[in-house]
């Protein structure tokens, strides 16, 4: 017996690439949506996406904020946590060896209070089993000073990118976590890239609030907390968009409110080589890898034969016609 | 695993009345202010069997008083559910706008099947109840710890509050059958909000209902009942309200006798991931955390868990100190 001809499959080449390094999906998870992934594993192969995005780690445990600690809202959710976690000794004692032994990349988010903090962390992620780079998460709107955000400010973004990039494992990819609570996010992403930074992560939640009417008082313990979900997905694009447009060489993992191929296709468009699917989880813990299918099959239809042909493609000029993509 | 498929094997033997070790000092507890005693329950054990997540399909739904019971269609879920377990549904359908899972705790099991107790408050749960048989809905388990069983002989008193008594109907049938002897108090504010009073009726004796309102069965609250019956127990089951598990658990303590509260608390995703539904627990080690209500419970042991506490951040809670001293709840006039 012979094998038929797989012509009614679209194969499409959907490695990606974060920072240089090559990883076998575009699609990975969100920072502070997977935990540390473990829980995602009985759902679908954590091997089969891009990487696990850990759940932002500090230098010691931190209980987060009290509750309650989230609302529902149109079409998303509102949160404060206070990135609740086990620190960098419990990512690296249990986290880290259990992704690494699963077959899984881990892209390790940190965060921290200070400048000092956050090459701490970078050094001791060096030579890590399993860490495939860097996220740095300078914009959690739930930290102690809300008015002192990193990514609100160019030069204080590029201070910590720097700092971490000096003393990060020369193998890890260091990219930025934005948030688009500012007026001119592309000054913020310049600043970071010229910093050193390896790539940019668009975009965190958006400061918000939601009032309890019964009580007439804020719903969440933390009184503001972060929206996100497909409410804030075209803020997102128009993050990624804008920041592609201006710097069009420096990478972008594209996040927000994406919950089908479709939503992640329009962020490869908008110029993201990659994607995290953060709150969409909550709804649907196999999303990650319906996600990866789903945007294998829209760019095969497109006549896409590789997802790197895709990624910024919405920016061409009007007279390029759509209709063949590739070398 | 038992042959009934049930936690008996993971459990050690005795683990629910014996004296916890004192030579080393592990249990003490002195994380937890004026607190000098010896706690009665371990950790509850996790479950067997990993969840799955998959479109089920209803096959049943029929009122009962303010509730609406669904029965569903799910043999991966049904035959590895064990009681106190939990399922969480995705509402609206695929489009939906409504992104958080709904939990909602198993109330029976059988034949590929299972069924739960759907209490319409806000437009999720409303959509949920408004499911007619042959509809489908995503659903994803079993989740969460179960109830753990005592040991052979240990009396048990089932203490259900509200359309929580509805998780308690497992875990009766589940000790009768396994030779212990059964007492239950169900209690709600009035008649139409009882629940499962049948089925636990049909298991437990004694068996006592009360309302607040007196519309059925006795006058007041569960803790009159509870009162009374809790001295003749071995074992305590509660699931309700969280001022009913906290008044239940506080009974229990004071005569010694261990508790398992299974807690209702708001929960985004119910697999574990979102870290919303978080208690301040005592860990097996002392020190308290905020455990997450959909992995770590929603069975705990009545005295790990810190019921003044909730909705605060105390201060020995492990990693507060990390918190910063802007972290006192809901800072007024905080500006982002």
């Amino acid at each position: 017996m012979t094998a038929l001809p797989e012509l009614d499959v679209p194969s499409v080449d959907m490695q990606a690439s974060i920072g240089g390094v090559p990883v076998v999906s575009p699609v990975l998870t969100a920072s502070g949506c997977s935990s540390f992934g473990r829980e995602l594993d009985p759902f679908f192969d954590l091997e089969g996406i891009g990487a696990v995005v850990t759940k932002s780690v500090q230098l010691r445990p931190r209980s987060g904020r009290a509750t309650p600690r989230m609302a529902e809202t149109p079409s998303g959710m509102i949160n404060s946590i206070g990135l609740q976690g086990p620190g960098i000794d419990g990512l690296l004692a249990d986290e880290l060896p259990w992704l690494a032994q699963r077959g899984a990349k881990a892209f390790v988010s940190i965060a921290g209070s200070r400048t000092e903090d956050f090459a701490e962390l970078a050094q001791r992620l060096r030579g890590a089993p399993g860490v495939l780079g860097i996220e740095v998460n300078i914009s959690c709107p739930n930290v102690e000073s809300r008015g002192e955000v990193f990514a609100c400010n160019p030069d204080a973004s590029a201070e910590v990118l720097a700092a971490v990039r000096a003393v990060a494992d020369p193998a890890h990819p260091v990219y930025a976590k934005l948030t688009p609570d500012v007026t001119d996010i592309v000054s913020v992403a310049r600043a970071c890239s010229d910093a050193g930074a390896n790539g940019l992560s668009m975009i965190n939640t958006l400061l918000g609030l939601v009032i309890d009417t019964d009580t007439m008082r804020p719903v969440l313990g933390g009184v503001t907390g972060g929206l996100s979900g497909p409410a804030i997905r075209p803020v997102a694009l128009r993050c990624v968009w804008q920041v592609h447009q201006a710097l069009p060489n420096v990478p972008i993992l594209g996040m927000g409110g994406i919950r089908t191929g479709l939503d992640a296709l329009q962020f490869v468009l908008a110029g993201a080589g990659a994607v995290s699917v953060g709150t969409a989880v909550f709804n649907d813990p196999s999303a990650p890898a319906r996600i990866h299918a789903e945007l294998a099959e829209a760019l095969g239809e497109r006549g896409f034969g590789r997802l790197a042909d895709a990624i910024g493609y919405a920016h061409r000029r009007p007279e390029e016609s759509p209709g063949r993509h590739g070398r | 695993m038992t042959e009934d498929g049930t936690p008996g094997g993971a459990l050690p033997e005795g683990a629910l009345t014996q004296e916890v070790p004192t030579s080393t000092g592990e249990r003490l507890l002195p994380p937890v202010p004026g607190a000098t005693r010896e706690l009665l329950g371990e950790p509850a054990p996790p479950p067997l069997h990993p969840p799955v997540q998959g479109m089920a399909v209803v096959v049943g739904s029929r009122p009962v008083s303010a509730y609406v019971e669904l029965t569903l269609e799910a043999p991966d879920i049904a035959d590895t559910a064990q009681p106190g377990q939990f399922v969480a549904f995705a509402v609206g359908g695929p489009t939906s706008a409504m992104l958080l899972r709904r939990s909602i705790a198993i109330a029976g099991v059988g034949e590929g099947r299972f069924s739960v107790v759907v209490s319409a408050r806000a437009a999720g749960s409303t959509w949920l109840a408004s499911l007619r048989p042959g509809e489908e809905v995503d659903v994803v388990g079993p989740l969460g710890r179960p109830f753990p069983l005592p040991p052979e002989g240990t009396p048990a008193l089932l203490v259900g509050g509200g359309y929580g008594a509805a998780a308690l109907v497992g875990l009766g049938g589940l000790l009768r059958s396994r030779g212990h002897e059964v007492a239950a108090v169900v209690g709600a504010g009035d008649e139409a909000r009882l629940c499962s009073v049948d089925d636990l009726a049909a298991v437990a004796a004694p068996f006592v209902v009360t309302t607040d309102d007196g519309s059925s069965g006795r006058r007041g609250r569960v803790t009159g009942p509870v009162a009374e019956l809790v001295a003749g127990a071995g074992v305590v089951y509660a699931c309700g309200p969280m001022p009913m598990l906290r008044a239940v658990a506080d009974l229990a303590t004071a005569r010694r006798v261990p508790s398992w509260v299974a807690v209702e608390e708001s929960m985004a995703c119910g697999i574990g991931v979102c870290m919303t539904c978080v208690l301040p627990v005592v860990s097996a080690d002392g020190r308290t955390r905020f455990s997450r209500s959909c992995v770590e419970g929603p069975v705990f042991a009545g005295d790990r868990v810190r019921f003044d506490d909730v909705g605060t951040l105390p201060a020995d809670v492990v990693g507060a100190d990390a918190m910063g001293p802007a972290h006192t709840p809901a800072v007024e006039g905080e500006t982002p």
